[in-house]
């Protein structure tokens, strides 16, 4: 049985937090103004607390399992980044106290952006951006502002790799730019020719992923921004993938123009059922004009016994701002503290243990799987989940199947080229057991697909609801509760 | 710590992917660029980085130092306690986007309980499962009204009564759109006047937006106000402070279209401006074009009731350059919380801690009333924040108010230069009457210094 919403729940007359006895006068709101009716639930605490904890059990999570969800780095969430992140001095601050009350969190602030920088190989970082999503658009517009600047109109083209992630396209095209796109040769790279023919001077730039989205290190990665670079494009390289290249490479180093990062996959603040996220950037030295405003700066170096002094600046030809305030800063505490926990040598064992890992789990699986591409992989790789001799069957009935071994399944039907794709990301945190288990499963559904079809197109068996039905959900659209009729 | 393998575990792994050496794995990397140094800190361990940590957050002085009378787009309200106890729970904490609902369902139907609070709330008919927050909201209702007219509206007219940070956003967001005309921003004194926006109003008009209550605290019946807009055939959009729809009535009374705003009065810690959380709700007829995610009621084989993410059509990950938005990640924990915090206070607490603010606030503005170099400015109706002319700049005021141990409220010459010694002043449930006496004494003692 599920569980009844919040407002099935409500009962007239309740209520789950008590404040205060008002200590001042009443005062009157023009009765136009005066809300009439307010539909909302009436529970005690009690009934709150059991609601979400019971919803909450309904949840597949990484603390209760492995969670190899390709692309998204669901790697474990250090408990300590939620102490340091609620500390009063830094949850308790308001955004807009005068900055000589605030000097802890700008200190942090400033360190991150240096740390980001440090680690990625770029000049200046914005920390601003909200999420992944976000941190795109920040770069398409500053690589529009850049080419802007200098009289360079003609530039109205973002090429795409047909790997690429979607918020890629969608965020090219949101800004104006027209999406071109280039295919992937029979290695998983990037096709040097199919780039070459889509690069001349109205290209404005390339958005790549590296590892790409096969889980492949881009092989010719300095001859494709070469390429681009000589047409006169700058490359962006999206960050999700940074996981395999803490202290591996630096995408500074390889002459990638700007990137942004996922604080809430490559530096472990929780992914939240869907957010908060964190997407800073990073950009080489012929952007940091442009960054979103503001950045934290230095206003006056450290002298004696006196610390630096830290506020806010707006970059020469910044393109503004993308949001209130600075960014999810709760989010860069957690950051922070997970970076200063493994420190100059830490970071290169995240990358080496995530690669390791991948390539165990993909050498476990692939007598019986087909790989996509042969080759060593980086932090993820990417199968094909559909057998001749077992037709009927796709790669999302063996993500569903997964769950009865209760496992989170992988992520399915991407990326777009690889026909039944099963994209798998173990990450650095699983144990060498989880990572053999988990390969057990799949070989058993390997079986299964073969000998009993019919188990995995119903699965999953063993959940709190079956298959649920997405047409109807599109068709019927009900978003909302029913929403009692109150008495005014 | 956080890497669980052993030399053991790296070598018999190793033997099964046929490799010798832990960095054979990077063969693809050039070589020149591979196993940088970096210049960082030598690594810390939990306890030295709690104590890095709490060194950091000490050198700040936070709102349990201080009395805080500062709002302007993020206000300091009591949290209660069950809100973050529920949200620090593992399974919604560590859990992603519930693409797979089977094994999602506390998600989704949480979301599904959110949106039906927030139309509860602004009176609207669907909500979604959340932007970024009300600076983002308020840029992408802007893009769904742009796209709703196909691009032929090349106008927004944008009050100057939204938040000073929402409009910039909206402009950073519109950079690339180069017939397109942002209209609003003329300065006015003392303050501006909403209805003055009427007559740049025009066919070409995608969006008009304005606050409620205002960035200057301000509330208004816009009921008429929306009328003459949709008569000229254009889309009003209201950005809300979901705490003052506690007692306000709620702007789908209105006849808007799009109603954003910021939730983070609404179970959300400061956090020094984030994460917080970005309203948005419509009507029905605009969900196709909605940006962002949506869950919907559905059932499952044997037709027992459960939530999926529904019209993932419009999304991103789908449509990628045909999208108009390529918003993914949201803010779905944040989402949560202020979930748990309506349900705890629900029908009669959210309406109580409104009265409180609205009290509180014109307890404190009739106090400055009575003192001849405090002008309050706000003329009519307000919620919980309301502009006072100060006999001097507000920046010196609130630098030596840091001594009374008071957080003073918004300097409004930022981004108003017209409103020289004008502050801001935000008066919240957490504030008592010997905290705003204090206050009141306090700023005339300053003043007269």
């Amino acid at each position: 049985m599920g569980e009844a919403t919040i407002f099935e729940i409500s009962s007239p007359g309740r209520i789950g937090v008590k404040f205060p006895k008002s200590d001042v006068p009443s005062f009157e709101l023009p009765s136009e103004l005066e809300r009439k009716d307010l539909p909302l639930p009436e529970v005690a605490e009690l009934d709150v607390v059991r609601h979400f904890t019971r919803l909450s059990k309904l949840n597949y999570s990484i603390d209760s399992g492995f969670y190899p969800l390709g692309s998204c780095t669901m790697k474990y969430n250090p408990r300590i980044n939620e102490v340091t992140a609620r500390l009063a001095g830094f949850s308790k601050t308001h955004p807009f106290q005068p900055v000589d009350t605030v000097q802890g969190n700008l200190a942090l602030m400033y360190e991150l952006q240096q740390w980001l920088a440090e680690i990625s190989g770029f000049t200046g970082v914005t920390l601003q951006p909200a999420a992944g999503a976000h941190g795109e658009y920040v770069g398409v517009m500053a690589i529009r502002a850049y080419h802007d600047d200098r009289g360079d109109k003609k530039r109205t083209k973002m090429i795409i790799p047909d790997s690429a992630h979607g918020t890629n396209p969608a965020s090219s095209s949101m800004s104006g730019f027209d999406v071109v796109h280039c295919v992937t040769d029979e290695r998983g790279n990037v096709d040097i020719e199919s780039l070459k023919s889509v690069c001349d001077d109205t290209i404005a730039g390339l958005m790549l992923t590296n590892p790409n989205t096969l889980g492949l290190f881009e092989q010719g990665i300095s001859e494709v921004i070469e390429i681009v670079h000589q047409a006169g494009g700058l490359v962006y390289g999206d960050g999700a993938n940074l996981n395999a290249l803490l202290g591996i490479v630096r995408p500074g180093d390889l002459g990638i123009d700007i990137m942004h990062f996922n604080l809430h996959k490559t530096f472990s603040t929780p992914h939240g059922g869907g957010g908060p996220g964190s997407g800073p950037v990073g950009v080489a030295n012929h952007l940091v004009d442009f960054l979103p405003c503001p950045v934290v700066a230095i206003l006056e170096p450290a002298s004696g016994d006196f610390p630096p002094f830290y506020g806010f600046m707006e970059p020469a030809k910044s393109i503004g701002r993308m949001k209130a305030f600075y960014g999810h800063f709760g989010m860069m505490v957690r950051a922070y503290t997970y970076i200063s926990m493994y420190g100059k040598e830490g970071l290169r064992q995240i990358a080496e243990g995530a690669v390791l890992n991948a390539n165990y789990l993909m050498a476990l699986v692939s007598d019986h799987y087909k790989l996509a591409y042969q080759r060593i992989c980086m932090h993820e790789f990417v199968v094909e989940g559909h057998w001749p001799n077992a037709p009927e069957v796709h790669a999302l009935d063996i993500s569903k199947r997964l769950m009865d071994y209760n496992f989170h399944p992988p992520t399915n039907y991407f990326p777009l080229i690889v026909p039944e794709a099963l994209m798998i990301e173990p990450t650095e945190t699983e144990n060498k057991e989880t990572l053999e288990k988990f390969a057990d499963a799949l070989i058993k559904i390997a079986d299964e697909a073969v000998n009993e079809p019919q188990l995995l197109k119903d699965a999953p068996h063993n959940t709190p609801i079956g298959r649920l039905d997405e047409v109807k959900a599109a068709k019927d659209l009900v978003l909302c509760c029913w929403i009692p009729e109150t008495e005014t | 710590m956080f890497i669980p393998h052993s030399d053991s575990d790296k070598s018999e792994m190793l033997k099964k992917i046929g490799l010798e050496r832990i960095e054979d794995l990077f063969q693809d990397v050039p070589e020149k660029h591979r196993f940088p140094d970096l210049n960082l800190p030598e690594a810390v361990s939990e306890m030295e980085a709690l104590q890095n940590l709490k060194d950091l957050a000490e050198v700040n002085f936070s709102t349990e130092d201080m009395l805080c009378f500062l709002g302007a787009g993020a206000y300091n309200h009591y949290v209660p306690a069950a809100v973050d106890s529920i949200i620090t729970r593992g399974e919604f904490l560590t859990a992603y986007t519930p693409y797979q609902p089977e094994v999602s369902q506390g998600t989704l139907q949480a979301i599904f309980e959110y949106q039906s609070l927030i139309a509860a709330l602004t009176g609207m008919e669907v909500s979604n499962a959340s932007h970024y927050d009300g600076a983002t909201a308020a840029a992408e209702a802007c893009v769904l009204a742009y796209h709703h007219f196909r691009g032929k509206r090349n106008k927004f007219v944008i009050s100057k009564g939204l938040h000073p940070h929402y409009r910039q956003t909206i402009q950073t967001y519109f950079q690339g759109y180069e017939k397109l005309r942002i209209v609003g921003y003329e300065n006015e004194i003392p303050l501006p006047d909403d209805d003055d926006l009427l007559e740049m109003v025009d066919s070409d008009t995608a969006i008009v937006y304005v606050q409620y209550p205002d960035f200057f605290g301000r509330v208004r019946d816009f009921s008429k106000f929306v009328e003459q807009v949709h008569e000229k055939g254009a889309l009003v959009a209201i950005s809300v402070n979901p705490i003052a729809l506690g007692m306000l009535k709620p702007p789908g009374e209105f006849g808007a279209d799009i109603v954003t705003g910021e939730g983070q009065p609404l179970g959300i810690p400061l956090s020094f401006g984030g994460p917080y959380l970005g309203i948005f709700a419509t009507q029905k007829q605009y969900v196709r074009k909605l940006a962002g995610r949506l869950v919907g009621e559905t059932v499952d084989k044997e037709g027992r009731k459960g939530y999926v993410l529904t019209l993932t059509a419009r999304e991103q990950h789908i449509r990628r350059e045909k999208a108009t938005s390529n918003i993914c990640t949201n803010q779905g924990l944040i989402a949560l919380a202020a979930t748990v915090y309506l349900s705890l206070l629900g029908k009669h607490g959210l309406k109580q801690v409104a009265k409180l603010n609205f009290d509180k606030a014109h307890y404190a503005a009739s106090q400055f009333d009575q003192l001849a170099d405090f002008e309050v400015v706000t003329g009519g109706p307000f919620f919980n924040e309301f502009v006072l002319k100060c006999p001097m700049p507000v920046e010196e005021i609130n630098a030596l108010l840091l001594d009374y141990d008071i957080l003073g409220g918004y300097d409004l010459s930022r981004d108003y230069p017209e409103l020289e010694n004008h502050m801001l002043v935000a008066v919240t449930e957490a504030l008592t009457k010997d905290e705003i006496d204090y206050f009141v004494n306090s700023l005339q003692e300053v003043c007269h210094g």
